[in-house]
């Protein structure tokens, strides 16, 4: 069976008069269900790698596949949909639009797809929130809810259109040791309980410990790969 | 309601001072547009109308628009031919066989014609000369091709009919020699006769030109004034389609051979002067509504400065260039079209208000206050003026930000 996710010698390097080369050599494959994360110094090329696999940013050279399909020469619209619809992301900031109600958030992709009525979007937007915890805080705004909180409901936008994978770049890097477990706690809990995958960036080695895989990457090249039970 | 007219609405309400400043810039382009253009096609409506009113809409003369060709001229039509010494001959001036012209033009069933004599006169009346322009006139027929009678402000048409020598003045003529009703003048002709003559009525036309310089008095009296019996040197002619003035014209040119003016041509210059202040109102109305697009353009720039973030993360989530673009460009048009609404009620009352100023004019029409012209033509003009600018104010700096990539955005700001 291919891979859910596949970089195969992905290289990503910056042109302009002094090219600087950001990732290189990577061959990765993720499957359904996987909890990895990807730590190094920083500088190392953590950050474009996640967003290399989250198809934000494309190689210069080498491919990455999502679902066995060669991604690398599609549009920007294309990518764009994929993103809607197969991937979720969460960021040191939190991102989410300050004018929105919690709910409103995390019905955001929801609309944009736009493949469910308003009411299922709803309802479906208020149980990711209540499985994380903030059924209270529906109708709160942005700047009303702690950091925690903040990052929490970011994780349920990331879930909104049930995503194949979620990547997360440093999403503890703004909380405390107790919100950063339970972020990776929801992590775990996703991979194992939702099959899906996720990828995180950190560089905390106790948050890591709690994955199932580690990327080390050290100047943009894959240093080691440990797998964990 | 679809979610880009939602962020873009949020967007907008958060900057409410701005988009009130921007929305009221627009406001202001559209409501003076409508208000100056209300002013001055009012004007422009009311002298054409009041031309088209008093003045005959065609005017066959007796005069021709070039000089008659030479024999040898026509012999070696195109050959290189001099002539020295040439003297025009003397021809008496008038329309010839006006009588069947005239009977022919009457037949006609678009149009009513009536033959005058017009002729220089000097009016005397105690110590005071004015000169004055004189028409020598069939009442039954005039009738059908001016509104003389209306216009009368003193006297009756009639009145030329029973009194011996009778005279209908102008309101300025009469007010420059000092006459009044029932008053008796000299009126001397350059041909030399001197006829004693009874103001019989005093007409208002509100075309100053007219009102200060004709005066009406029988065709035949006219004749007898001019020595010219039996001569008329003008038919004018009113049509049942004002439209058609100019191609009616020259087709009475063309068979007549007489030069025969439509009311825009002997208008010509004053019309002209109406296309010049049309140029005039519509650059300086523009010119507002380019300042308001600024105010557009910065808002939509400011929001987009500040939203980087936002449009950052909409674009990892999925979110095309176009969906962000369509979210900068639905503020524009927003604030274009409030701004028109807005400026529409503005521009209404600001012409109602306009409207309630009285104050006294003589220039070309004589007027009680100004001429408004209410036409929905303006309001539309300064709607779609104002909305395209508005959208192309928007679309600058939206496509910018849909062209954000938001890599650089999330690690700008992490």
């Amino acid at each position: 069976m291919s891979a859910l996710l596949e970089a195969r010698g992905v290289i990503r390097v910056l042109p302009g008069p002094l090219p600087v080369t950001l990732v290189r050599d990577i061959h990765l494959a993720v499957q359904p269900g996987e909890f990895i994360a990807i730590t190094g110094p920083s500088g190392s090329g953590k950050s474009s790698l996640l967003y290399l696999l989250g198809l934000l940013d494309v190689p210069s050279a080498g491919a990455i596949l999502l679902e066995g399909r060669e991604t690398s020469r599609m549009s920007r619209g294309e990518l764009a949909a994929l993103r809607l619809k197969k991937l979720g992301f969460v960021f040191q900031f939190h991102f989410l639009l300050p004018e929105f109600s919690v709910l409103e958030n995390v019905m955001i992709p929801m609309k944009k797809l736009a493949q469910e009525s308003e009411q299922k979007m709803r309802a479906r937007a208020t149980r990711i929130l209540q499985e994380l915890g903030m059924e209270a805080l529906l109708n709160k705004r942005p700047d009303q809810l702690s950091g925690g909180e903040r990052q929490r409901v970011a994780i349920a936008r990331a879930l909104a259109n049930d995503p194949l994978i979620i990547l997360a770049d440093e999403p503890t890097g703004n909380l405390d040791t107790k919100n950063g477990r339970l972020v990776f706690d929801i992590f775990k809990r996703l991979a194992t309980q939702n099959h899906q995958a996720v990828i995180t960036v950190t560089h905390d080695p106790q948050l890591s410990a709690l994955t199932q895989r580690q990327i080390r990457l050290v100047d943009g090249v894959i240093a080691s790969a440990d797998q964990q039970a | 309601m679809p979610l880009t007219l939602a962020i873009a609405l949020t967007h907008l309400r958060n900057r409410k001072r701005q988009t009130l400043v921007s929305v009221l810039g627009v406001a202001m382009g559209v409501g003076f547009f409508i208000a100056m253009a209300a002013m001055m096609q009012g004007f422009h409506v009311y002298f054409i109308n009041k031309v088209i009113d008093v003045w005959p809409h065609v005017t066959i003369k007796d005069e021709y628009r070039a000089a008659p060709l030479q024999p040898v001229q026509r012999l070696f039509n195109g050959g290189v031919v001099a002539l020295y010494g040439l003297k025009p001959r003397d021809e008496l001036r008038g329309i010839k066989d006006a009588e069947s012209v005239l009977d022919g033009l009457n037949r006609r069933s678009d149009l009513a014609a009536a033959p005058t004599l017009r002729g220089q006169v000097f009016l005397r009346y105690g110590s005071k000369d004015v000169s004055a322009t004189l028409v020598g006139i069939e009442p039954e027929h005039e009738r059908r091709v001016s509104h003389l009678e209306r216009d009368l402000v003193a006297g009756h048409l009639n009145n030329l009919y029973s009194a011996a020598n009778g005279i209908i003045l102008g309101e300025g003529v009469a007010k420059k020699a000092g006459a009044e009703l029932n008053d008796t003048l000299s009126v001397i002709s350059p041909a030399g006769v001197i006829l004693k003559m009874k103001v019989v009525g005093i007409f208002r036309t509100g075309i100053t030109p007219i009102d200060n310089f004709e005066s009406y008095a029988l065709l035949k009296k006219a004749q007898i004034l001019q020595n010219r019996p039996n001569v008329i040197n003008q038919i004018r002619i009113r049509l049942r389609d004002v439209n058609q003035a100019r191609s009616t014209a020259s087709s009475i040119e063309a068979r007549l051979g007489y030069r025969t003016e439509s009311w825009e041509e002997t208008y010509e210059n004053i019309l002209g002067i109406f296309v010049i202040q049309n140029a005039i109102m519509y650059s300086t109305v523009g010119a507002i509504l380019i300042v308001a697009a600024f105010g557009i353009f910065n808002i939509i720039s400011t929001v987009i400065h500040e939203k980087t973030r936002d449009i950052g993360i909409l674009k990892s989530i999925g979110f095309e260039e176009g969906d962000i673009r369509r979210i900068f460009l639905i503020e524009g048009l927003l604030v274009g079209l409030v701004g028109t609404l807005l400026g529409w009620m503005l521009g209404y009352s600001l012409t109602r208000l306009l409207g309630t100023i009285r104050f006294h004019i003589e220039g070309f029409v004589t007027a009680q206050g100004f001429l408004l012209d209410y036409s929905i033509t303006h309001y539309l003009i300064a709607g779609s003026f104002a909305i395209l600018s508005a959208t192309t104010a928007a679309w600058l700096p939206a496509r910018k930000a849909a062209r954000l990539n938001p890599v650089d955005i999330i690690r700008g700001a992490a």
